[in-house]
């Protein structure tokens, strides 16, 4: 098990070093250069001076030297200034990672707690009426655009009823206001991720239900409730968990649109405003975040695939 | 198969954007500020918008362009995709597993932080003449690369799932016996035994395309305006929220239902093509 994870580790930190690099030379394509935004900001810079700027910031060198430099610092706990906010990167993410994870916890939970007794429910019956309504429900989750859910949302209870703010969240407004202004976020993120969840219990709970032991139970004359609780429940749960973790990373690139939408404070709106505003060190160091986020998902989905299914080892991986 | 049908007649409305315009006398670019925020009418079936611009007309568009997009990024998914689970599936060994954790690692990034960077690029810095970087037709050109861009990983891992079983197959080994080479094979033993499944894979890309070019278009960074996408209708139509809800609700339908009619048709066609569906 050690040997795995460390192994998994290892993986993990090599595709987050990939995309470093990948992000810092992206980065470097995008519009403008610090440089660039100096020289605009001052009308009496010449261009001898823009040269000396670039020289000492080090932005003639080649990219290869440039990220080196990046890396080694990063390496050493600086992570540089933002631009925007003139601030420690370090000072302004934190804040909005806690936002984030607020909102992700919420919504996360909410739609597994709905999704999950939906899917295995229509499972119970399939082609039953209750099936095939949860069925259209969980598509239409799918392919719903997670804005234009959002933009709905705000129109049906901010404009028409004038029940809930339509965003803006901000530190000041106390306690109950951060609430109200988290409500509509949290429910159209869930809503989003719903649909595909529903759709995978399903698939697990049919899988599960069509297996041997099954119809052993069954033949015992045991209740066809109690077929489905103390038997299949847990193991359709495992592949549940594979698609929990991958859903933990998407849920993340979902939230920047509905963080967006909403002016909430986290990292998806983080990321967004610092890719728009130029702001290079803040929006490296969001994405490698954001990366390790995801990854991290990844990481938690095969430990809880072990931990639930004595089927599968940590051994059988390794040579 | 209603899935098809509404796709058809999204499909045929907006290739018949022009002609409907034409027979209503309307013009999807036509600034008219004298005539802002009309209410609908014999003219302006579902209004004007915020610069008395047919509304109609421009869904239409925006239609030609969102489905555009989600049919040529689509198919381009499905050719890089086949491609590597070809490769991946049929050679297997080292070169599998190298293919295959690199497309596990496309699967594990934060895919549209990452597209919106990709989207923001300067084009002139990578090369590209100053006068086409700013050319409205590149802009479709990008989008479609860059949606395709995280298409294609569930494309190939299907491929190379079915490839995998194919190629251990008895008919493959009676070619192999009569001297076909590793490409022949490939090209017309295998791929044309994979048919279904690309085109189902397809099928739920295209919807999936759809949304992101939303998206990105929705922030701003995909098809720019006046060229209507129904993404960048949408981001128009946020800022109208208080004062003219129904234009944020058009577009918005019209997305979901050609994504849900994809996802329909998809699911079906699964189904029908899969003899181990069990139907009633």
């Amino acid at each position: 098990m050690a040997r795995y994870l460390a192994e998994r580790l290892l993986h993990s930190a090599l595709i987050l070093l990939v995309m470093s690099f990948i992000v810092y030379g992206l980065i470097g394509l995008m519009p403008g250069d610090p440089a660039d935004l100096m020289i605009s900001a001052n009308p009496r810079m010449t261009s001898e001076d823009a040269a000396r700027l670039r020289a000492l910031y080090g932005l003639d060198q080649p990219i290869i030297e440039r990220y080196g430099r990046w890396l080694r610092s990063a390496l050493a706990g600086d992570l540089g200034y933002s631009r925007l906010h003139a601030l420690p990167v370090i000072n302004v993410l934190l804040p909005a990672l806690a936002n984030t994870a607020v909102l992700m916890g919420m919504s996360f939970a909410l739609s597994i707690a709905l999704a999950l007794p939906a899917g295995f429910a229509a499972a119970a019956r399939p082609y039953s009426r209750l099936d095939y309504t949860l069925n259209f429900i969980a598509f239409a989750g799918i392919s719903v655009p997670s804005f234009w859910l959002a933009l709905i949302l705000i129109m049906i209870f901010a404009v028409a009823l004038g029940w809930l703010p339509a965003g803006g969240m901000t530190i000041a407004g106390g306690f109950g206001d951060q609430v109200r202004h988290m409500i509509l976020p949290v429910l159209s993120l869930t809503l989003a991720s719903a649909g595909s969840q529903i759709r995978y219990a399903r698939a697990a709970m049919i899988d599960t239900l069509r297996q041997d032991h099954i119809r052993t139970a069954r033949a015992k004359g045991l209740s066809e409730r109690r077929v489905v609780i103390a038997h299949a429940l847990r193991n359709a749960m495992i592949p549940m968990i594979t698609i929990i973790g991958l859903d933990f990373g998407y849920l993340f690139s979902g939230a920047l649109v509905t963080e967006t939408l909403f002016a909430y404070p986290g990292m998806g709106k983080l990321i967004f405003d610092s890719i728009m505003g130029n702001d290079f060190n803040l929006a490296l160091v969001a994405l490698l975040f954001a990366t390790i986020v995801t990854l991290t998902g990844n990481v938690l989905a095969d430990i809880g695939y072990v931990l639930l299914d004595p089927r599968i080892s940590f051994r059988e991986s390794e040579p | 198969m209603g899935g098809a049908i509404v796709l058809m007649v999204l499909a045929l409305g907006s290739a018949a954007a022009p002609l409907i315009e034409t027979s209503l006398a309307v013009d999807a670019r036509a600034v008219d500020l004298l005539n802002r925020f009309a209410a609908p009418s014999a003219v302006h079936l579902l209004g004007t918008d915020e610069l008395g611009r047919d509304v109609l007309a421009r869904l239409l568009h925006g239609g030609r362009i969102s489905l555009v997009v989600g049919l040529a990024a689509a198919v381009l998914s499905a050719i890089i995709g086949t491609a590597i689970g070809l490769v991946a599936g049929f050679y297997g060994g080292r070169l599998d597993s190298i293919l295959m954790r690199f497309t596990d690692a496309i699967i594990a990034l934060p895919l549209l932080p990452l597209l919106i960077v990709l989207a923001a690029l300067d084009l002139e810095k990578l090369g590209v003449p100053p006068d086409l970087a700013a050319s409205e037709s590149i802009g479709l050109y990008r989008i479609i690369a860059i949606v395709s861009l995280v298409g294609w990983t569930t494309v190939a891992r299907l491929v190379r799932g079915a490839a995998l079983v194919l190629r251990e197959q008895l008919f493959i080994q009676a070619a192999r016996a009569q001297g076909a080479g590793n490409a022949r094979i490939i090209l017309v033993h295998i791929l044309p035994n994979l048919a279904t499944n690309i085109i189902v894979a397809a099928t739920l890309a295209a919807g999936n395309m759809i949304l992101l070019e939303s998206v990105l278009s929705f922030l701003g960074l995909g098809i720019h305006p006046p060229v209507p996408s129904w993404g960048n209708l949408l981001n128009n139509a946020q800022e109208l929220i208080w004062s003219r809800p129904a234009l944020a609700l058009y577009p918005g339908l019209l997305i979901f239902v050609t994504v849900i009619s994809l996802n329909f048709l998809g699911d079906g066609l699964r189904d029908a093509l899969d003899p181990r569906t069990i139907r009633r």
